[in-house]
């Protein structure tokens, strides 16, 4: 009998934890459930957990809840979003890769079917190549490159469609680099590309400015150029422009909510956004994470969104991967 | 030796009794989620994130490190008791230790994992102490073609030790490189095998797979033979192990270790194909060959210390690099920076007292992992003796449930189901169910890795063989293969009579 119990009592902490993982959510008035549409620890997920901390820390709202739901590069998540039509209190954290990943993964859900919220940060992404490389500067390095694509390997931690594919093929564009010649490797995020740049298996990465922070100042890795419009503060890298280069490109990540929910509703979160975006703790936030603030809120983001659409529909169909 | 004095100074601060009780939480947690199939220490990790905050970082850490652990160790548990790996790490662990349960030596099964496990995460934490910059500068030496010569290592190792029938071995391979296929191409973004199906984009999961074929696969196979076969004996031996399983398994800890830790800290290594490779050794190296496939007591002591060894791996190029090998370091890196500790080159000099604080407490935790399990052996070995019946119904409740909760997407029930039913046709056929399951986990890497190696070469086939490391690792495929030929050829002239295939062949494939 006492064997029977034993079951019982772990069968039933089975369940209390899957149920737990499960993340089946407490549907109070203003509870708010924000999904994170890939990986734990990833870039998406560690925004939507700083702003879902600062947001109940503050009382800004009672309970956010933050839960994963990875796949397809995002649009397993949109799909879902899409399909809870008219739902209160969802939000999808979403970004750049996510307009990619709709057309590279054929997705019937598309971000004009959500409702726009806020577009949070951006981040520059950076050109970088280990400290034992031969190239000291962007033109060097254009030098190799434009004479043969072919035989330089440029790495990116993201798949086709993604910020480090995109920052990568606009980049040689503007230095005179067929974007189909690129030899653009993928790699399964920051991690691995770096282990592939300290290898020497590809001459230059493109990732996300905060991916690389301590190994740049560790002198690891150095910087060629970053992607914004306007040096860093704290990273000793010019810019594309500066050098010559015509090309501004930020990353940038933010908020969307299902179809079909009323203006009071987009209003409510719109301004639970807003809130959040005055905090102290929310600059501070920024600061430690190397984020640029990018508020743009409701049917501004909207028709920010779907001209980042067009932009990254223009550069797949070149790459004809649309 | 500047480690040691800052390693004791570790050690007085992860001894305060706040941070034993952390790590007391992490590997009891860490067991739990390491046994369910589909909740992994990663998804744990995740949870638990947001509820550290308010702690101190050394705390949290170890608690991090304490589930991390846990984890490797519980995978093993469900894989030797009902067949059913929690991790695809233990999939190796399932194949003799499932055979030892059934033949009444469970608990010495789950004995020499606990061991085998605390001797390996001992050892390689101890490496990891004193070797981790120079592991870790080898870790990142390797590159594209390097990993794609280690995956056709191991499907050469575990190919020629598995099963009676190459043909059959292969035909199995290649159902799982098939299996592997489906999903979004990572390269081109193009669709594989999904028939239009979206919750298919993102692949199978290998845990599904596992639990499938294994779990759900013999459950169909029981009950489909229920009545005609009489129940199997479980001998009641006494639940320990005695002087021969200690002899036996001590050697291939050790080997388990050697193979373990380098592949965790290669940062497309991982902690599955160390214990493909170990369970391959072990059988060609063991003394009692006739007992494997029936459950010999190595082949679970040398994969477990391979998954456990893996996981001090990680902790190297997390550590020394910043450079995340699993998904559980994904979310301790971002746990690290949540802190402001940044892992790479700085992080010893910048914050040593919490790095020497956090290894300590892995020692400890080892300790901890081991009082814990090693009495609950017996007791959850007896778990087998409830009525088939219910014991299988139990395992297909936790099969279904853990499927879901891996992705909560009901499709990966359904497809569960159809695999499962694949395995019950597997084994009916005499195919074995193990190459399937290695051809799911390893055959994306190897394909990743094959086509990463041609794209940087822009084509160039010759890349293949351009590095040392790939030469030497091909001359050992080489080897092993002559070797298999010729004892193939010596076993045919010694015994030309023995051809009649055993009746037992049918269900010869687990």
């Amino acid at each position: 009998m006492r064997k029977f119990q034993t079951l019982v009592a772990a069968g039933a902490a089975v369940v209390a934890v899957t149920a737990l993982a499960g993340c089946s959510g407490s549907e109070g008035d203003t509870a708010v459930r924000i999904m994170v549409p890939n990986s734990p620890g990833g870039g998406y997920d560690t925004t939507a957990r700083v702003a879902a901390k600062i947001v109940e820390d503050d009382k800004i709202n009672d309970t956010v809840e933050v839960y994963n739901l990875e796949g397809a590069g995002g649009t397993t998540g949109l799909a879902k979003l899409v399909g809870s039509k008219g739902k209160d209190g969802e939000l999808m954290l979403m970004g750049l890769g996510v307009v990619g990943a709709v057309y590279t993964n054929q997705s019937d859900s598309t971000l004009a079917d959500t409702t726009p919220i806020a577009r949070l940060i951006s981040e520059p992404d950076i050109l970088v190549v280990p400290a034992d490389s031969p190239y000291k500067t962007l033109e060097d390095l254009v030098a190799d490159w434009t004479e043969s694509p072919g035989d330089f390997p440029v790495g990116g931690g993201s798949s086709p469609g993604g910020p480090d594919h995109l920052a990568a093929h606009l980049t040689a564009e503007a230095v005179g680099v067929t974007p189909t010649d690129v030899n653009y490797v993928v790699y399964d995020g920051g991690g691995p590309l770096l282990a592939a740049l300290l290898s020497g298996e590809v001459e230059l990465g493109v990732s996300g400015l905060g991916e690389y922070k301590d190994q740049i100042q560790a002198g690891q890795l150095r910087v060629l150029g970053v992607t914004s419009g306007e040096r860093v503060e704290g990273f000793d890298a010019p810019t594309l422009t500066e050098q010559g280069v015509d090309l501004e490109f930020t990353n940038w990540r933010g908020l969307v909510a299902p179809p079909g929910i009323d203006d009071a509703e987009q209003d409510r979160l719109v301004s639970m956004v807003e809130e959040l975006h005055d905090t102290p703790e929310w600059e501070d936030a920024m600061a430690e994470n190397g984020w640029t603030d990018a508020l743009l809120t409701g049917d501004e983001f909207g028709d920010y969104m779907s001209e980042q659409d067009e932009q990254v529909q223009g550069l797949l169909d070149e790459l004809g991967l649309v | 030796m500047d480690a040691l004095p800052a390693l004791l100074d570790g050690f007085a601060a992860a001894a305060q009794p706040e941070n034993l009780l952390w790590a007391l939480v992490g590997v009891m947690l860490g067991t739990f989620v390491g046994v369910l199939p589909g909740i992994g220490p990663a998804m744990t990790l995740a949870l638990l994130l947001p509820l550290t905050y308010s702690l101190d970082p050394a705390p949290a850490l170890i608690l991090f490190a304490g589930i991390y652990y846990g984890g490797m160790y519980g995978g093993s548990t469900t894989s030797i008791l009902l067949n059913a790996p929690g991790e695809s790490s233990s999939v190796m662990t399932a194949i003799e230790g499932n055979k030892m349960a059934r033949a009444g030596r469970g608990a010495q099964a789950l004995a020499t994992a606990a061991i085998g496990s605390f001797v390996a995460g001992t050892i390689a934490t101890v490496l990891l102490i004193f070797t981790a910059p120079a592991m870790a500068s080898f870790a990142v030496s390797l590159k594209a073609q390097d990993y794609f010569a280690i995956t056709l290592l191991s499907f050469v190792a575990v190919s020629t030790v598995l099963g009676s029938s190459p043909v059959r071995g292969l035909a199995a391979l290649a159902l799982g490189l098939t299996l592997g296929l489906i999903g979004i191409d990572a390269l081109t973004g193009q669709q594989r095998l999904t028939f239009g199906v979206d919750s298919l984009s993102t692949g199978i999961d290998t845990v599904v797979v596992a639990v499938a074929l294994f779990a759900v696969g013999e459950a169909l196979w029981i009950a489909a033979h229920l009545r005609q076969a009489p129940a199997e004996v479980m001998s009641s031996s006494t639940p320990w192990m005695n002087r021969s399983d200690w002899r036996r398994s001590w050697p291939a800890w050790l080997r388990g270790t050697a193979l373990g830790f380098p592949f965790g800290a290669l940062p497309a290594g991982g902690a599955e194909m160390p214990t493909f490779l170990s369970y391959s050794l072990e059988k060609k190296l063991t003394r009692h060959p006739e007992e494997f496939g029936h459950g010999a007591i190595e082949g679970v002591a040398g994969p477990e210390a391979a998954n456990n060894a893996s996981a001090a791996g990680t902790l190297v190029t997390l550590l020394a690099l910043g450079i995340p090998t699993t998904a559980t370091a994904a979310v301790m890196l971002s746990a690290f920076q949540r802190y402001d500790l940044q892992p790479g080159p700085q992080l010893f000099e910048n914050t040593p007292d919490v790095v020497w604080a956090l290894l300590a407490s892995l020692l400890i935790g080892n300790v901890m992992l081991l009082v814990l399990n090693l009495p609950l052996a017996p007791l959850w070995a007896r778990l087998l003796k409830l009525p088939r019946p219910y014991l299988y119904s139990g395992i297909l409740f936790f099969s279904i449930l853990g499927s879901f909760s891996v992705n909560q997407n009901p499709t990966d029930i359904l497809v569960l189901v159809v695999l499962g039913l694949l395995g019950f046709l597997m084994r009916r056929y005499g195919l074995p169910v193990v190459p399937t399951v290695i051809g799911v986990i390893l055959g994306p890497t190897s394909e990743g890795k094959l086509r990463q190696a041609l794209q940087v070469s822009n084509g160039d086939w010759s890349t293949l063989w351009a590095t040392g490391f790939a030469i030497t690792v091909y001359v050992v495929i080489v080897a092993l293969l002559t070797l298999a030929v010729v004892r193939a050829v010596a076993a045919k002239r010694t015994s030309l009579v023995d051809s009649a295939e055993a009746p037992e062949r049918e269900h010869a494939g687990v």
